[in-house]
């Protein structure tokens, strides 16, 4: 059974149709990179599958749970689907470990002893366990994004999403977010990623979506679609890349 | 018969200081509990209950604390609540509170950025979660500068009560004054004991403001 389907999805802001019918399935385990174009709608369709933005119509299921147009039911569904964004977004007010015990005290109500026992856990895999008493501004910004990578994961979520997760960040610290990531999809973890960073994609993705105008222009393994692109757009944007 | 500025009346003049005290921290605790519905309702996803809130802010902010005051213990007394002077002068001191604190804590809490409820909605907060455990916990650090700063206003506004008879600070230098007819000696102590209330609190203000600024820098 699919960890992610969408079927039909149409999204618009105003009178703009920003996803015009998006059909996706992930399976357990199967890493996904989303590339294209700045409005492209890439974004978007990371933010709709976890309920961010509200879908006009279709239908999105993760993991037994569907979103619709109605939008109800999007903290069940939350609790199984982990997003990281740019721009990182720690809780400022509260130090490392407390960031990432948060949400399963709070949100699931597990104990304290359990909470710590997930942050200690996350924070080693993401190579973080000396900062747990840390505050976030005092990290450096793949620091910050390493620790919002493990917040997500204390959840225990089915799937994880990354939206543009090292746009911000210089090219040296890239590196060890993406080191980060990929040590994730070494364990299995199912993930659907937006981003730019092209190599990244086709080494580590399973499978490459390139979007364009709203719709999935082209989609299939990744080596595929980096090594012999289908359609002009793919072949045009893939060049334009490389300048 | 003129009497002079001596002890006595400078002790008179010093203990009805309790009542601005008084007066302060009554319109400070119970204005700030329904400023603080207020700025919720002003913050609300509901949208009564922001109009609401924006209209009472609206309406408070409009209207001369004078007003309210007269309405309170003139305007219901007439209705039939005959409401002692000093009780008026709390209630209308903590409807001006309300207003005014309201309208801070509702920017303070517009000024948390909005990422925050986007990552702890991603997280699957509900709204009372992210209220309690990520959004107010910022907006408090970014109202108490001026929520001290309003505090100081409210100490020094409070003499407006004097008008209808509650001897606090200002009514009774007036008393004395009368009495003794010693301007400078009498308004001289009495601003010099609200400028003993205020100034600890601009500088802890201050204080406030410059600790909070270091914290976002570093």
């Amino acid at each position: 059974m699919p960890v992610v389907q969408v079927e039909d999805v149409h999204k618009r802001f105003g009178a703009v149709e920003v996803l015009k019918g998006i059909d996706l399935t992930v399976e357990r385990g199967e890493v996904i990179a989303i590339i294209g174009r700045s409005g492209s709608g890439k974004s978007t369709l990371l933010r709709c599958i976890n309920g961010l933005e509200q879908i006009q119509s279709g239908r999105i299921e993760v993991s037994g749970h569907v979103i619709d147009a109605s939008g109800k039911g999007l903290r069940d569904l939350r609790k199984d689907v982990g997003i990281v964004f740019q721009s990182y977004n720690l809780f400022p007010h509260l130090r490392v470990g407390e960031n990432i015990m948060l949400a399963p005290r709070v949100v699931l109500g597990v104990s304290k002893a359990e909470a710590l026992s997930r942050a200690r856990e996350t924070l080693a895999e993401v190579g973080l366990a000396e900062r747990f008493d840390a505050w976030p501004d005092n990290l450096s910004g793949g620091q910050q994004q390493r620790v919002a990578i493990a917040r997500s994961l204390a959840m225990r979520p089915k799937v994880m999403l990354f939206d543009e997760v090292t746009s911000a960040l210089d090219p040296e610290l890239t590196g060890e977010v993406l080191a980060t990531m990929e040590r994730l999809a070494e364990h299995g973890m199912t993930m659907l990623l937006v981003t730019h960073e092209m190599a990244f994609a086709r080494r580590v993705a399973t499978t490459t979506v390139f979007m364009h105008q709203g719709r999935v222009w082209e989609m299939g393994p990744s080596e595929r679609i980096f090594g012999s692109p289908q359609t002009p757009e793919l072949r045009q944007f893939l060049g334009s890349g490389l300048k | 018969m003129i009497r002079q500025f001596t002890e006595s009346e400078f002790l008179f003049i010093l203990a009805s200081a309790r009542w601005t005290l008084l007066l302060t921290v009554m319109a400070m605790l119970l204005g700030g509990l329904l400023g603080f519905l207020v700025a919720l309702a002003r913050t609300s996803h509901l949208a009564p209950l922001r109009v609401l809130a924006a209209g009472w802010i609206g309406l408070i902010q409009g209207v001369p604390v004078l007003m309210l005051l007269f309405l309170s213990y003139y305007g219901l007394s007439l209705a039939g609540f005959d409401l002692p002077p000093l009780i008026a002068a709390t209630v209308s001191m903590a409807l001006y509170a309300s207003g005014y604190l309201g309208e801070i804590w509702r920017g303070s809490i517009q000024a948390v950025p909005w990422q925050q409820w986007e990552a702890s909605s991603a997280l699957a907060f509900s709204r009372p979660q992210q209220y309690r455990y990520i959004i107010l916990p910022q907006a408090v650090r970014i109202a108490i500068p001026p929520t001290v700063g309003f505090l100081v206003q409210l100490v020094k506004n409070t003499s407006i009560v004097s008008i209808i008879g509650v001897v606090e600070l200002a009514r009774a230098g007036n008393l004395v004054n009368n009495a003794t007819f010693q301007p400078f000696k009498v308004f001289g102590t009495v601003a010099a004991i609200y400028f003993i209330i205020c100034w600890p609190i601009s500088l802890l203000a201050r204080r406030l403001e410059g600790r909070l600024h270091a914290r976002r820098a570093g």
